[in-house]
């Protein structure tokens, strides 16, 4: 016994993506029947799966102390791959196969809006919990404010500003926090805010803008609605990356002085 | 065959990608702008172009729509490999902001959805 165990791992690890391929199958397939059997379908089995996966890359986060959760385990290292912006991206864009064009032009303004909106209240909220946590300098702030927009918005601003590694540290821990918490709260949160339709879905992707959130927050709620959501939030980073080191940072330098 | 329906949609992100990139050049930031979405823009106008012509039979369709069929395990193998355990332990600042921030925009979506809406009916009048 003790030498199949090895021999199985060196299989697994070969074929690392095939290993991913099986293992989120049946990760997929007990949430399903969670769903069915424990909440008769109230909660939604991508919404369970997602949830499920986020507890397994805590703890495989805390027990091999790596960044990239459960793929950090060896065997598991093809999940990240499966993952990853490169077929997430290819699996969002597939997702707008079928959707009419002109069903997105029509909402176009009101896209343009919830971006602007979702990128301006995101950088002044985070900049003010930062303010209210005792960070006075406007570096710091932008910073923390880009990191409350997405966790790439954070980093990047913070570079381009010259900020301290500890405050793109803490702002890429504000993005991570504001992506985990739309990727499981959005199930829940959907029909308090109307989040039911293609327009909403538009508006939502714009005004939350973290795109690993948004795409599995809409999975996890109605998946006809992902690619409306996806499509602005992938806007949103580069709008974000944008303003952050140049308008937002001029507006809160004048602001704290 | 399915592979042209791959390679369509292939084609279709690469392009967004490639697009996005010089986007993001020309603004003089080093971020991808809305890469993605263009990509989707293209795939949605590509194929309304095919499918009306008759280029584009059931075989061909697959091999996108196997990529659309995947898409919720992807989420999850994404979400398996998000850095859970910094965003936790991140701190009371990071998680306040992060949880603030939710909040907020969680709030404003009906707000904003209505705005776009109005603007949208008086334009048809």
């Amino acid at each position: 016994m003790t030498h199949i165990l090895p021999l199985l791992e060196t299989v697994l690890t070969k074929y690392s993506l095939v290993t991913a391929f099986a293992v989120v199958a049946l990760l997929v397939w007990f949430s399903y029947m969670l769903s069915t059997r424990l909440t008769r379908g109230y909660l939604h089995g991508s919404a369970i799966a997602i949830l499920l996966a986020l507890v397994f890359a805590y703890w495989a986060g805390s027990v091999t102390g790596g960044k990239q959760g459960v793929a950090d385990i060896g065997w598991l290292g093809g999940v990240a791959l499966f993952g990853g912006a490169m077929l997430r991206d290819l699996a969002i864009v597939a997702t707008a196969f079928g959707v009419r064009f002109e069903q997105f032009v029509r909402t176009g303004l009101g896209g343009v809006i919830a971006l602007l909106a979702g990128v301006f209240v995101s950088f002044f909220i985070g900049a003010i919990i930062a303010y209210a946590f005792g960070y006075r300098d406007a570096v710091s702030l932008t910073t923390i404010g880009g990191g409350a927009a997405t966790y790439i918005v954070g980093p990047v601003t913070g570079t381009a500003l010259g900020a301290s590694s500890e405050v793109i540290a803490l702002s890429v821990a504000a993005g991570l926090v504001k992506a985990i918490l739309v990727m499981s709260l959005t199930p829940f949160i959907a029909p308090l805010i109307g989040l039911n339709n293609p327009h909403t879905a538009l508006i939502f992707g714009g005004l939350m803008g973290t795109t690993s959130g948004v795409a599995a927050g809409l999975a996890a709620t109605d998946e006809k609605l992902v690619p409306y959501g996806a499509m602005t939030a992938t806007f949103y980073t580069g709008l974000g990356c944008l303003l952050g080191p140049s308008l937002i940072f001029v507006i809160i330098r004048a602001l704290v002085g | 065959m399915a592979i042209y329906g791959t390679g369509l949609l292939s084609l279709c992100l690469l392009t967004g990608l490639f697009v996005g990139e010089l986007l993001g050049r020309l603004v003089g930031i080093e971020a991808n702008v809305g890469g993605v979405g263009i990509a989707m823009l293209l795939l949605m106008w590509g194929a309304e172009r095919l499918r009306d012509s008759g280029h584009l039979p059931t075989p061909t369709q697959s091999g996108i729509l196997f990529w659309s069929a995947v898409y919720i395990p992807v989420v999850v193998a994404m979400a398996a490999t998000q850095n859970v355990r910094a965003a936790v332990t991140g701190g009371p600042a990071a998680i306040t902001a992060g949880a603030a921030v939710v909040a907020i925009c969680f709030s404003l979506v009906p707000l904003v959805s209505r705005i776009g809406r109005n603007r949208r009916e008086e334009n048809r009048k």
